[in-house]
C-alpha cells in the first residue's frame, strides 16, 4: 500500500520504442540509449503512456484508497438553472442527456429547483423528463446568491446523495457547483461536451476539451460521489415536453442558517436593445475588423434581427470599442457552439475559433480567400461582408416570410 | 490591506500544434506565459493597492519553472512572490489545487481581498477560484468587470452575467474572479524589472503548508484523466464562388431548413 503515486519505466522491459513518446501529451518523456526517461517536473500522472506502452514497461501506482462505500448514493440530478423565475434552456438540455444516463444505471432523474415562487414551473421540468423535482422556494432564493444557493444545494446532496448531479457550465452554474463540489469531496469536471456511463463499472465518463479544444480529455470519479459534471450549452438535445408525464414534487424545507450571504446585490443592469444570450443563441452572427467601423455592426444586428439570432465579436472589434465584451466570442470571451455561426469580416485567428468551431455549421464571409477562417467553414464566401450581408438579410426575409 | 493574487504559468496556447504525423501535441519549444486572465487580476490587484495602501502577495502552485511567472508579476507591482513547488503537487485537480493554494493563503495570514483569473486558458474549468473561496470559507463575487468602491470593511464589485451585469456589495475578506473588461494590464517598468530580478522568490513545499497528504496531487484529486485523445480538426467545407447575386440565394437555400428548425 503507497500513499503516494508514482511512475517509473521498468529498464528490463522497455525496448526503446517511442510509443510513450508520441502518446505523451506533455512532452515529458525522451528515449536516451533505447530506454524512455520520464521528466517527473513535466509529467502530470495522467497514464496516457501506461496504455499506450506495449510491453507493459511503465508502472503507474496509484495511491491506494479506502474505497467507500458508495452504494448509498443513487439517482441522477440536474441543477435547474432559472433567472427571473424563467427556466434556461439549458436545464432542458441537461434533463435530455440525464434522461438517458439515469435509464442507462436504472435510476430516476431528478430536478433541483431553487427560487422564490416557482413551484409552478415544477410540472415543466417534470414535462421534459424528470421523475422527482426537488424545490427549495424561499425569497432569499429569488436570484442566484453564491453561498446561500451553495449552502442549500450542499444540504441536499448531504442528505439525499445523488449519484451523478449536472449543472450547465453558465455563468451561475460554474461559480455555485463548485463550491459544492470542494465542499462534500464530490469530483466535477467542467464544461463537458460528452457523457457516457461505463457499462463494467457504472462510472460516468466525462468528455471535456483542454488546451482550447486541442485535446480532449476523458474523466472519471471512481471513488467519490456523487460524479459532478459542467454540461456546454447547445451541445446535448434538448428533452422534447411530454405534458403527460407524472412526477412528484418534494418542496424542501429551508433551514434560515443556509441562506445567509455576505455579499448582497444591490442592482442589476440588464443589457438593452436586441439582445439574444450569446450562450443560449441557436444561430449567431459575429462581426471583427473587417465591418471597418462600428456602425456597420448594425447589418449583423438587422441579419440577426430576421434570423432570432444573437450578435456576436471578434476581439479585434471589442478592442477598438465597436462592441461590447459581454459580446466576445473566443479564448478571452465566450465559448459558443451555436447551430450556425455566421463570421463576417473575421481572419479567424487561432484564439477565436478556438471559441467557436465546435458550431455546427460556419458561415465566413471574407474579402481574403487566403484568410484562416476557411479552413473551418462548411460554407465560405469570399467577398465583402458589408455587400454580402445585407443581401443575406433581404434573402431570408424573402424566404421566411418577414 | 494585504491582497493576494493566485496565478498560473500556462502553454501559450497560440502555440500549441498538433504534430501531423504522430497526432499529438507538440509541446517542444512551447513558450511558457501568465495565464492571460491572471494578468487582470495581477493588475487589478496592484491598482486596489495603489488605491488604497497595502502590499500585493502573488502565490502559484507549479514546476520549479513557474518561479519565472511570479517574477513577471512582481515586475508589475507585485511585493513578493510565493511558489508553491513540490512532486507530491503533481496530478493535482481543481480539488487538491484549491485545496493546496488556501493552505498557503492560511499560512500567509490576513488578507482583505483575494484576486483570480475568471479561468485558466488549458483547463478552462473556472473551478479553482470558488473551490478556494470554498475551502477559506469566504464570500465571492465571479466574474467581475468593474471594482466600484472598497474600504476596510467591503467593496462593491460589477459581475458580468449572461444578460446584462449585476452589482455587489460583499464583505471582506472575499475571493473575486476577474474578466478581460476589468482593466488593460501595464508593461512592467524599468524599475519593475530590477525588482523582479532581485526578488527572493518565497518557495514553499506540501510540508510547509501542512498539507494533509489524503488532499493534494493525485491522492487528494477525486477526479482521474482516463484517456487524452486529438479531436478530428475540423474541415473546410465548400467555398461559394461565383456573383453575390447568384450566391446568396444559393446560401440562404442551403441554411433555410436549419433557421427554420432552430426557431422555438
Amino acid at each position: 500500500m503507497s500513499s503516494e503515486s508514482s511512475i517509473k519505466v521498468l529498464e528490463s522491459r522497455c525496448v526503446g520504442c517511442k510509443l510513450c513518446v508520441k502518446a505523451c501529451p506533455f512532452g515529458a518523456i525522451v528515449v536516451e540509449n533505447k530506454l524512455a526517461r520520464i521528466d517527473l517536473a513535466k509529467c502530470t500522472l495522467c497514464g496516457a503512456c501506461v496504455e499506450a506502452c506495449r510491453f507493459e514497461a511503465i508502472e503507474l501506482k496509484k495511491a491506494v484508497q479506502a474505497s467507500a462505500d458508495l452504494s448509498g448514493y443513487r439517482d441522477v440530478w440536474v441543477f435547474a438553472e432559472q433567472v427571473d423565475g424563467r427556466i434556461q434552456s439549458i436545464t432542458y438540455e441537461l434533463l435530455g442527456e440525464g434522461r438517458k444516463l439515469a435509464d442507462q444505471l436504472r435510476m430516476n432523474l431528478c430536478a433541483v429547483i431553487l427560487g422564490s415562487g416557482i413551484k409552478e414551473q415544477t410540472s415543466e421540468l417534470v414535462a421534459r423528463g424528470a421523475d422527482k423535482v426537488y424545490v427549495a422556494d424561499r425569497p432569499e432564493l429569488a436570484y442566484f446568491q453564491d453561498e446561500a444557493y451553495a449552502a442549500v444545494l450542499i444540504d441536499l446532496v448531504k442528505r439525499h446523495k445523488p449519484n451523478v448531479f449536472l449543472c450547465g457550465a453558465s455563468t451561475i452554474g460554474r461559480s455555485l457547483i463548485s463550491r459544492v463540489a470542494v465542499s462534500v469531496k464530490a469530483g466535477l469536471t467542467a464544461d463537458c461536451t460528452g457523457l457516457a456511463i461505463d457499462p463494467a463499472t457504472g462510472n460516468l465518463l466525462q468528455t471535456r476539451p483542454a488546451f482550447g479544444g486541442n485535446i480532449m480529455a476523458t474523466i472519471i470519479t471512481p471513488n467519490h460521489r456523487p460524479q459532478m459534471a459542467t454540461v456546454r450549452h447547445k451541445v446535448m438535445k434538448e428533452a422534447q415536453r411530454d405534458p403527460a408525464r407524472q412526477g412528484k414534487i418534494l418542496v424542501e424545507a429551508v433551514a434560515d442558517a443556509l441562506l445567509k450571504s455576505r455579499a448582497k446585490r444591490i442592482n442589476f443592469v440588464e443589457e438593452t436593445g436586441n439582445v439574444v444570450n450569446l450562450a443560449e443563441a441557436n444561430i449567431i452572427v459575429s462581426g471583427g475588423r473587417g465591418l471597418q467601423k462600428p456602425e456597420n455592426f448594425q447589418l449583423l444586428r438587422d441579419l440577426a434581427g430576421v434570423l432570432g439570432a444573437a450578435v456576436g465579436s471578434s476581439r479585434a472589434a471589442v478592442d477598438a470599442n465597436w462592441m461590447p465584451y459581454s459580446h466576445q466570442v473566443g479564448q478571452t470571451g465566450k465559448t459558443v457552439c451555436p447551430k450556425i455561426y455566421f463570421a463576417c469580416g473575421i481572419s479567424g485567428q487561432i484564439q477565436h475559433l478556438v471559441g467557436m468551431s465546435s458550431s455546427e455549421v460556419i458561415v465566413a464571409i471574407n474579402k481574403d480567400p487566403e484568410a484562416p477562417i476557411f479552413k473551418v467553414a462548411t460554407y465560405g464566401v469570399v467577398g465583402d461582408a458589408l455587400k454580402i450581408v445585407p443581401m443575406l438579410t433581404e434573402e431570408f426575409r424573402k424566404v421566411l416570410g418577414k | 490591506m494585504q491582497f493576494i493574487v493566485c496565478i498560473k504559468q500556462v502553454p501559450e496556447t497560440t502555440d500549441v500544434r498538433i504534430d501531423p504525423k504522430t497526432n499529438t501535441l507538440m509541446r517542444e519549444g512551447v513558450v511558457s506565459i501568465i495565464n492571460p486572465f491572471d494578468m487582470y487580476a495581477i493588475e487589478e490587484a496592484v491598482r486596489l493597492k495603489e488605491r488604497v495602501g497595502g502590499k500585493v502577495t502573488a502565490i502559484s502552485m507549479g514546476p520549479p519553472q513557474a518561479e519565472a511567472a511570479l517574477r513577471e508579476a512582481i515586475a508589475m507591482g507585485v511585493d513578493t512572490g510565493i511558489l508553491l513547488s513540490d512532486r507530491a503537487f503533481a496530478g493535482s485537480d481543481t480539488w487538491a489545487t484549491s485545496y493546496t493554494l488556501s493552505r498557503a493563503i492560511r499560512k500567509i495570514g490576513e488578507f482583505g481581498v483575494i484576486l483570480c483569473g475568471k479561468q485558466a486558458s488549458d483547463g478552462d474549468t473556472a473551478q479553482v477560484g470558488p473551490g478556494m473561496a470554498t475551502h477559506l470559507d469566504l464570500p465571492q463575487v465571479t466574474y467581475v468587470r468593474k471594482i466600484e468602491t472598497i474600504d476596510d470593511k467591503h467593496l462593491v464589485a460589477e459581475r458580468l452575467l449572461e444578460s446584462g451585469f449585476e452589482v455587489i456589495d460583499i464583505q471582506l475578506p472575499c475571493l473575486l474572479t476577474v474578466v478581460k473588461e476589468i482593466n488593460e494590464p501595464r508593461l512592467p517598468s524599468l524599475k519593475g524589472k530590477m525588482a523582479a530580478k532581485k526578488a527572493e522568490i518565497v518557495k514553499w513545499t506540501a510540508q510547509d503548508l501542512g498539507a494533509e497528504s489524503e488532499k493534494i496531487g493525485l491522492n487528494g484529486s477525486p477526479t482521474k484523466v482516463v484517456k487524452i485523445f486529438t479531436p478530428q480538426p475540423r474541415q473546410g467545407g465548400k467555398v461559394l464562388k461565383g456573383e453575390p447575386s447568384e450566391i446568396v440565394p444559393q446560401l440562404v437555400q442551403e441554411l433555410r431548413d436549419i433557421v427554420l428548425g432552430s426557431a422555438s
